[in-house]
């Protein structure tokens, strides 16, 4: 199935938003290949009729009851915070639509 | 050409549960920035989601009320997309697999029954708020909003006009608030409605390219959004362009719907289901637990209104129109005040005294007992209405028994016939003109009369009684 | 003071200190003069917390003094991988990322290891958010295998096995993925355990692959795996797919011995591809076993051929959804650099993050991507309920499943670096019971003719840790040879 090409791989990194520099494009699009024809070995197993396993766990309805807890201090919301005025967590100005 | 709109509607309702739906952060919408924030809300390294119980119960609710089925099984997914409102740069979401699904809402439209299919309506979690107006270049994320519990819910393409839409909208905020759900607020945006628009030559099956408009305020404002994008569309088509599907924004002060360029793999959303999150499961209990719940929605309730308590159509409706005045009318009515009498009280002087002091049923301090009652003793002939509606202000500002209001103030009403037979000569005797025009013939002119009586009793004197009286002294002369 | 406190197992430890034949401060000392002594040749920490340390040993020695309990493993020094959330000091995943994180809260295993009297130590090596085999992916430092430093202590808990085989805490906790606890373990010749998926909380574990990541501890012995999976394991409230069970007393059931138990061999891990000097000390393993009264018996895991490929889907498409919060807007990384949002998220992205971690992002979109999903991601969670029954028909047979952890003891650094692919088939016997969600541990049975620790895999049924850590207690009383210390240890 797979060969990836350099435009699958900017596609994929823009998706993920990610910036490859030119020669980590190249190693990133023989990497994926390689390791997508190693997992293309899959296509050999038959799985019809085979429920896909999305929990190991066979347990449903784990909730939580509608009490309010503690939130966080501002000091420690802040803490990690790269750019901040103390009230609002700072980006450069977000477009319309972006 | 002739063209048909088709219309689909978006509505993402926030759910006022206490805490919010993945964490036990607050949920509260008038918070300072980022106080109602922790780890879990705020995507921190090796956090987790644990479901609010709360959401799964009030999303039933609404499916329920919209006629929905809901899912024995259902699972939470995870949307990704990259937006600085975004903490985990995904959002739980329901993909394939919605709790509620194929449900309807029967509207009203032009006096006209409509009914609209509900596509779906699935839980998510809110996303943080940005501020644009810190300046230099620069904004800001509040995340006091974020993992706020909301359902969207989706109808199918069955709208086809914006009265219509707008006719949904408000039946949809009606059952919301009866249900109380949600704060319904659009300007706070805790109710938040999303038209797509497509047009169609008419008596065409195939649908046209849609566009999506979003940041619309208000219901009204989604009716214009939708009349501008079916006249932008149709005008684009009859000269020969395409329609372009796209998201585009709504402006308010310009009144036209903008273009927001959004790059084709934004749309990649690579749903998959959150594997910190277990199953939903509803058994046949709880589900009709939730049933059983479930108040009397608006529509039954105004049909009761008028089948049962014989309201008119414009009284079943108004009276109808919230959960709380609906519960209003329904105490008085169970206090004993006659149900058509009661009616005219609230929506004629209780409404509009109300509507003047700006505020609605829930501040209005005089009982639907005390309602009753004060019905009853103009009903005993113990006040006149006159009075009562002068007693009005103070009761629903400040409560009050009335009867007891009635005797303290001196309100009774004067039915001795001998004090109102004396007033009644001195009536006709001030008043010779309108007096003899009754015994002229002119018979109306008895309303002139009894007002100067009224007035001269301050309005204690029983109206039925003068009108007797004078007619009597009248004709006897 | 007594030079060689360090040398003590947990168990060993707590139990001097309850008998006053020691206390935690002297223990305390011992561990940090040891790690200031080995740490230059190890490198295993990320951050030492001395004073931290001595002030909880000490607040631990006056609640024994004024008669108090302080819980099970009082008074035992501990270190933990730096991807368990702390709120003391930084928790960095050994990425450029987070290299100045601090979490405002703390683990539920470290809730639960100070809640027990544990002393933390501080904050071990890994590869960069658990992504990796060797350690060499992590983006501050190379740790050393104290059997050979010339060789890699595995991955990606490198730190966590390095550590505890220089004798530097008295146990460690790392987590594993696909591997990353049991082949650190067998690499470095310490006991290393991977819990049931569900059986210990994972919240304040900085998630890689959310269903397959367990966190699991280090130890010296058999004893301490009984005494400390007690301690952290147990339904959580705020872990919804963390388990409402019971935790047995696993030091009580240790003892019961294996005569009449069935120890499974799948003939797929037994093939060519097995180092022979490997295989040698897991065949001598196994006849000690025998010895003890268990029964071999030969079983098949038919689809186990599969379990990479379906491995490395689920963990990218998983880890490219968990990576992707750190986008420099509320903690980690942000490049100065950055005029638009868009240049924001693209700027930090691949600043912070290393070569692996993208590589696996990439592979994790591409695999979620429109018109992939069906052929990857959903072609993998059908072949991984394909391989989950492998282990549940398996299990009909056997009480327990042995094999070898690693193909091959430790790698010599670089040896694997260019090549992903071989990287990651190093993870061939390891990434099946993550996909299944079965317990599993590697122990150490003996050396290869390098010198180096060759480790024993066994496998258990859902939830049946106890089976495990009773195989792993007789083999160490049946008088099979075990691992002296380790050169550096
Ligand atoms: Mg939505
Ligand atoms: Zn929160």
């Amino acid at each position: 199935m797979a060969k990836i090409t350099l435009e699958d791989v900017d596609y994929v990194a823009g998706l993920a938003h990610l910036t490859l520099n030119p020669e980590t494009r190249e190693a990133m699009a023989r990497d994926l290949g390689s390791i997508l024809e190693y997992i293309d070995q899959l296509e050999r197993l038959d799985t019809s009729g085979v429920e896909p396993m999305m929990h190991v766990l066979d347990v449903t309805n784990v909730y939580r009851e509608d009490t309010v807890g503690e939130s966080l201090s501002q000091e420690d919301a802040f803490k990690n915070a790269p750019k901040t005025d103390g009230e609002y967590f700072l980006v450069p100005k977000i477009l319309d639509g972006e | 050409m002739e063209y048909e709109p088709v219309i689909g509607l978006e509505v993402h309702v926030e759910i006022n549960s206490r805490s919010k739906v993945f964490c036990a952060c607050l949920n509260n919408f008038h918070s300072p920035p980022n106080s109602n924030v922790c780890p879990v809300c705020l995507g921190m390294p090796g956090v987790l989601p644990v479901l609010n119980v709360a959401m799964v119960d009030a999303s039933m609710a609404v499916g329920l009320a919209l006629n929905c089925t809901i899912s024995r099984w259902s699972k939470m997914d995870r949307k990704h997309y990259f937006y600085p409102d975004l903490a985990k740069s995904y959002q739980i979401s329901q993909y394939d697999l919605p709790l509620c699904h194929d449900g309807y809402l029967d509207i009203e439209v032009d006096g006209a029954s409509k009914r609209v299919g509900i596509t779906r309506a699935h839980m998510e979690e809110d996303t943080a708020r940005n501020t644009h107006t810190i300046g230099g270049g620069i904004s800001g994320v509040d995340f006091n909003r974020c993992g706020v519990p909301l359902l969207e819910i989706v109808t199918e393409p069955d709208i086809f006009s914006a009265d219509e839409a707008f006719a949904y909208l408000t039946a949809l905020k009606q059952i919301l608030e009866y249900l109380n759900v949600s704060d319904c607020n659009m300007e706070e945006g805790s109710l938040r409605a999303e038209p797509n628009i497509s047009v169609r030559p008419k008596g065409s099956t195939t649908l046209g390219v849609k566009t999506e408009v979003k940041n619309v305020a208000s219901f009204s404002g989604v009716r214009k959004a939708i009349e501008f994008e079916i006249k932008r569309q149709v005008k684009a088509l009859d000269s020969g362009e395409a329609v372009v599907q796209e998201t585009r924004g709504w402006d308010a002060d310009r009144g036209i719907t903008v273009s927001q360029r959004v790059k084709e793999s934004a749309h990649d959303y690579r749903y998959f289901p959150d594997p910190d999150l277990m199953p939903v499961v509803v058994d046949d209990a709880w589900e009709e637990r939730i049933r059983q719940s479930l108040p009397e929605l608006p529509q039954a309730r105004k049909r009761r209104f008028r089948e049962d308590l014989d309201l008119s159509e414009y009284d079943a409706g108004v009276v109808g129109m919230t959960k709380d005045l609906a519960d209003y009318f329904d105490a008085a009515v169970v206090a004993g005040a006659p149900a058509k009498q009661a009616a005219n009280w609230i929506t004629g002087e209780i409404l509009a005294t109300l509507a003047e002091r700006k505020s609605d049923i829930t501040a209005c301090k005089m009982k639907p007992e005390a309602l009753a009652s004060m019905i009853g003793l103009i009903g005993d002939g113990t006040i006149s209405g006159t009075i009562a509606k002068e007693l009005l202000p103070d009761l629903i500002e400040s409560g009050g028994d009335p009867k007891a209001i009635v005797e303290e103030r001196g309100l009774v009403q004067i039915s001795d016939s001998a004090e109102l037979e004396e007033l009644a000569q001195a009536i006709i005797r001030d008043h010779p003109g309108p007096a003899q025009e009754f015994r002229d013939g002119n018979k109306k002119a008895i309303g002139f009369l009894v007002g100067q009586a009224m007035k001269a009793t301050k309005g204690k004197g029983n109206p039925k009684l003068i009108n007797q009286i004078l007619t009597d002294a009248l004709s006897q002369e | 003071m007594s030079a060689e406190l360090f040398r003590l197992s947990a168990h060993e430890t707590t139990a001097r200190i309850r008998s006053g034949d020691t206390n935690a401060r002297e223990v305390t000392e011992s561990y940090l003069a040891h790690i200031e002594s080995v740490e230059p040749k190890v490198d295993a920490y990320l951050d030492v917390w001395r004073e931290p340390a001595r002030a909880r040993a000490e607040a631990i020695d006056a609640a024994i003094a004024a008669g108090q309990n302080p819980g099970p493993l009082a008074g035992v020094p501990v270190a933990i991988k730096d991807n368990l959330c702390t709120r003391e000091g930084r928790t960095t995943c050994a990425s450029k990322m987070l290299e100045n994180f601090e979490s405002p809260y703390d683990a539920t295993v470290v809730e639960k290891l100070d809640a027990a009297g544990a002393v933390l130590l501080g904050k071990l090596n890994l590869d960069e958010f658990a992504m990796g085999s060797t350690n060499e992916n992590s983006a501050v430092k190379v740790t050393r295998n104290p059997w050979d430093s010339d060789r890699v202590p595995g991955g990606s808990s490198g730190g966590a096995a390095a550590c505890l085989a220089a004798n530097e805490a008295a146990f460690t906790l790392g987590s594993d993925t696909g591997g990353s606890i049991r082949l650190p373990a067998s690499f470095c010749g310490c006991l290393g355990m991977k819990p049931t998926y569900g059986r210990v909380s994972r919240y304040g574990l900085v998630a890689f692959a959310s269903s397959l990541d367990q966190i699991g501890p280090f130890t010296k012995d058999a004893e301490d795996l009984a005494l400390i999976l007690a301690a952290i394991a147990g339904k959580d409230p705020r872990d919804a797919t963390s388990a409402d069970l019971p935790v047995p007393d696993y030091s009580s059931t240790m003892r019961d011995g294996v005569s009449g138990s069935r120890i499974g061999l799948p003939k797929e891990y037994f093939t060519d591809a097995l180092d022979g000097e490997v295989g040698k000390q897991v065949d001598a393993a196994l006849q000690a076993l025998k010895g003890e009264g268990a029964e071999l018996v030969e079983i098949s895991l038919p689809h186990t051929e599969y379990a990479i490929a379906v491995y490395y889907i689920i963990c990218t498409a998983e880890a490219s959804s968990n990576l992707a919060r750190f986008d420099g807007v509320r903690y980690g990384y942000r490049h100065p650099d950055a005029a638009s949002v868009e240049d924001l998220y693209r700027l930090s992205k691949s600043e912070g993050f290393g070569l692996e971690v993208q590589r696996r992002i990439l592979l994790g979109t591409y695999v979620l991507s429109s018109g992939y999903y069906d052929a990857y991601y959903l072609k993998a969670q059908k072949a991984r309920g394909l391989l989950r029954r492998d282990f549940d028909e398996a299990f009909t047979r056997c009480d327990v499943i042995a094999t070898p952890t690693s193909p091959t003891t430790a790698y010599k650094f670089g040896e694997k670096m260019d090549d992903p692919l071989q990287m990651y088939l190093g993870d061939i016997f390891t990434t099946s019971a993550n996909l299944a969600g079965i317990p599993g541990l590697s122990m150490p049975c003996g050396l290869a003719s390098n010198g180096m620790p060759v480790g024993l895999q066994l496998l258990g049924k859902p939830f049946d840790e106890a089976a495990l850590i009773r195989t792993a207690y007789a083999y160490e009383k049946s008088g099979a040879p075990t691992l002296g210390p380790a050169p550096l240890g």
